[in-house]
């Protein structure tokens, strides 16, 4: 290294402990060296909050906050401005996707027990950025001055008028006028560029602080710092720099593949990432005849229609978002990782995943009377989840023994060679095995397709196939 | 695992609820095919711009898209004296306009293939019908009472609409010729094709090279991801 380039750096140092910081949070911060792929998303959740704020802060230079010009000026980054349409599509697409990261983020924290003793502080960060990035869209949505933009709002704003006495007032003093308007339009504006980013960025400083003061969980939910070496460095542990730096590039660049998938090829995608009523503008005189939020909203809009009362509707959507808040306090079990938890935890997990992605489906659809009874039941479903956890978490005993240490995922070949041996099988039938000689003089056995055992195969199938059309 | 199979089992008679509405047509989209849409604008030029305006597309960024140079767009595409630089406007105004047709005025077109399909766009436009107590004397298929004229019936002639009655409701079966227009059948079928085809295009004109581009792009991230995956494998050789 020259030696203005120590000299620099340690003028630097001595003024700021940038080294401390680089060492605290990157070089020297152990995380447990069985990450397992549900664990990307935290890391992409940042990247995809860096997307946002940097198309963002482009499509504000084009963008004009007022109910005459708003939708024009979205067509004019769309069609006038050099790569407008790329960056909006990068803006719209990664809506979408901070939801889809950071919905996959959530779940990973509550299969392995990421939310518990003494993560509690992190979880509840962690659902205030959800909080928060729920009002970012929400207000973000309306922007584009679409006829779903519009209406969109109108509904949301109006289930602040269910409250009792004070209701009609708070909602007029939200939209700034007896409808939504030009000045809900302007001041949805501030907040979605200014306001909630800089709460948002905060947030995610005091969410990764907490993260790095008491370590990461991992797949095994077994704390790595009680096992440390001479030195206090834990045994199951590795340094986040190099070592997760380099594997989560891999899969920011997969994430990148699907990301740049969805902006080039399907960038509506098939109305669920902009909804075609919003190529239309807003029209306060014409209501739509469905009006959908978009779709990452849908479990919690399912949910306040399947309650009769528009007051206990909203009442019991807060709730829905409000018992997540407190998971930590609600699981009584010793147990962090589902992999050793007991069946009927397994099972309790498995149908509130049900229930949320069916209930997000239900609030995509008209609300007919078979609709609103099944969003009644996933509903019940959805809360006996967070209500009866106490009960059933109580006294959990495990279903496997707990091991002391880390274990490592098995391979994936391994694994769906233990879980489904006919796959297995037929893999084998398709393909032969060829020997393959590297120019070193190594040898591969690399499987190559065998179009006898494939042609074999669909055989086999369509039999199967008529046999059970006959049957 | 077969307990949430079970349950999603329970909801497939909620997508049988879904649906429902007028059973469009398919329309084979193709945006890449130049020469469909410019036979589209012209259709466009001639048969519809007179009421409807498209305000957020530009002659200069048509002719170039669809590869015309300044004097065929002129010639073919341009009405009266605009410049190449202008937005395709109509000539009526609003007001008028909406006097004309029934206290409506015609809206802009810039955007309805994203707001309605390319599906929707090419029944309504075949989904004509002769009805005596429509202002226009023609009534629609896809768009009950809709407040338009046929624009193309001298190219398709009239038509009468035959329903049946089902489930006490009144259901559209087909068509039959009432008068021959300039075109066969399957000509005309196919320059509603080609209009709906420019409407796609003007919907969103960046498609072309957002498309042509997304291939570029996804094969230096394929390249790219070979590249990081041996970067992590080479990093990871010593973690047991």
């Amino acid at each position: 290294m020259p030696k203005w380039v120590t000299e620099f750096s340690s003028w630097v140092f001595t003024r700021m402990p940038l080294d401390k910081v680089w060492k605290e949070h990157l070089s020297e911060y152990y995380a447990p060296k069985n990450f397992n792929v549900w664990y990307i998303f935290g890391s992409l959740a940042l990247l995809v909050l860096v997307n946002q704020i940097l198309t963002g802060i482009v499509l504000t230079m084009a963008y004009k906050p007022d109910a005459k010009f708003a939708f024009d000026s979205v067509e004019y980054i769309m069609r006038d401005v050099n790569w407008g349409w790329l960056i909006r599509y990068m803006h719209s697409t990664g809506a979408s996707a901070f939801f889809i990261v950071v919905y996959l983020h959530m779940f990973r924290g509550l299969l392995y027990g990421s939310f518990k003793k003494p993560r509690e502080l992190i979880w509840i960060f962690g659902m205030l950025i959800y909080f928060c990035l729920m009002a970012e869209s929400f207000m973000g949505y309306l922007l584009p001055w679409g006829q779903m933009s519009y209406w969109g709002a109108q509904v949301i704003i109006s289930l602040f008028s269910a409250i009792p006495f004070v209701g009609e007032d708070l909602a007029l003093w939200i939209r700034g006028d007896y409808v939504i308007a030009d000045a809900t339009l302007n001041r949805f504006f501030a907040f979605h560029v200014a306001a909630i980013p800089l709460v948002l960025v905060a947030l995610v400083y005091l969410h990764i602080i907490a993260l790095h003061q008491v370590g990461s969980n991992n797949p095994d939910g077994i704390e790595i710092k009680k096992n440390k070496d001479k030195k206090g460095v834990p045994l199951d542990g590795i340094p986040f720099h190099p070592y997760y730096t380099v594997k989560d590039i891999v899969g920011v660049v997969v994430f990148l593949i699907v990301f740049a998938t969805i902006i080039f090829y399907m960038p509506e995608m098939g109305g669920l990432f902009l909804e075609p009523e919003n190529f239309i503008p807003a029209d306060p005189l014409k209501t739509p005849e469905h009006i959908v939020p978009v779709w990452y909203f849908t479990p919690f809009y399912a949910i306040l229609r399947a309650v009769p009362d528009k007051f206990g509707g909203v009442l019991v959507m807060g709730g829905a978002i409000f018992v997540l808040f407190i998971l930590p306090w609600l699981d009584r079990s010793e147990i962090n990782s589902v992999r050793y938890r007991s069946g009927i935890f397994k099972a309790a997990v498995s149908i509130f995943a049900v229930s949320f992605l069916v209930l997000g489906y239900l609030g995509t659809q008209p609300a007919t009377p078979v609709a609103t009874g099944f969003a009644r039941l996933f509903t019940v479903l959805y809360f006996a989840f967070f209500v009866l956890m106490p009960f059933y978490t109580k006294n959990e005993k495990a279903s496997v023994p707990i091991p002391d240490r880390v274990t490592n995922d098995p391979p994936l070949a391994d694994v769906i060679n233990d879980r489904c041996p006919g796959l297995k099988k037929k893999f084998d039938q398709i393909t032969t095995t060829r020997e393959i000689k590297t120019q070193s003089g190594q040898v591969y056995s690399v499987p190559i397709l065998d179009v006898e055992g494939l042609i074999a195969l669909i055989k086999e199938s369509v039999s199967n196939l008529q046999k059970y059309v006959k049957k | 695992m077969k307990s949430i199979v079970g349950i999603l089992m329970l909801c497939l008679p909620m997508l049988v609820v879904a649906g429902g509405g007028v059973e469009l047509d398919e329309m084979a989209v193709d945006v890449a095919d130049k020469a469909s849409l410019r036979r589209g604008a012209s259709l466009y030029a001639r048969y519809c711009q007179s009421c409807h305006s498209l305000k957020h597309m530009r002659y200069s960024r048509l002719a170039e898209d669809i590869g015309l140079s300044e004097d065929e767009t002129k010639q073919q595409i341009i009405v009266g004296s605009r410049s190449i630089h202008d937005s395709m406007t109509t000539a009526m105004e609003s007001v008028e306009a909406s006097q004309w047709f029934v206290g409506i005025s015609p809206p802009d077109l810039s955007l309805i293939a994203r707001s309605r399909g390319s599906d929707w766009l090419y029944s309504y436009l075949r989904g004509f019908y002769l009805d005596e107590s429509r202002p226009f004397g023609v009534n629609n298929t896809v768009y009950k009472d809709v407040a338009m004229p046929n624009v193309f019936w001298d190219l398709q002639g009239d038509q009468k609409a035959v329903f049946i009655q089902q489930d006490g409701q009144q259901k559209f079966e087909r068509f039959i010729s009432n008068s021959r227009g300039k075109m066969t059948q399957l000509e005309f079928d196919a320059t509603i094709r080609d209009l709906v085809n420019f409407l796609v295009y003007v919907g969103e004109p960046a498609q072309l090279q957002r498309v042509s581009m997304g291939k570029y792009v996804l094969l230096f991230l394929f390249m790219f991801l070979n590249i990081v995956y041996l970067l992590k494998k080479e990093y990871w050789k010593d973690v047991h």
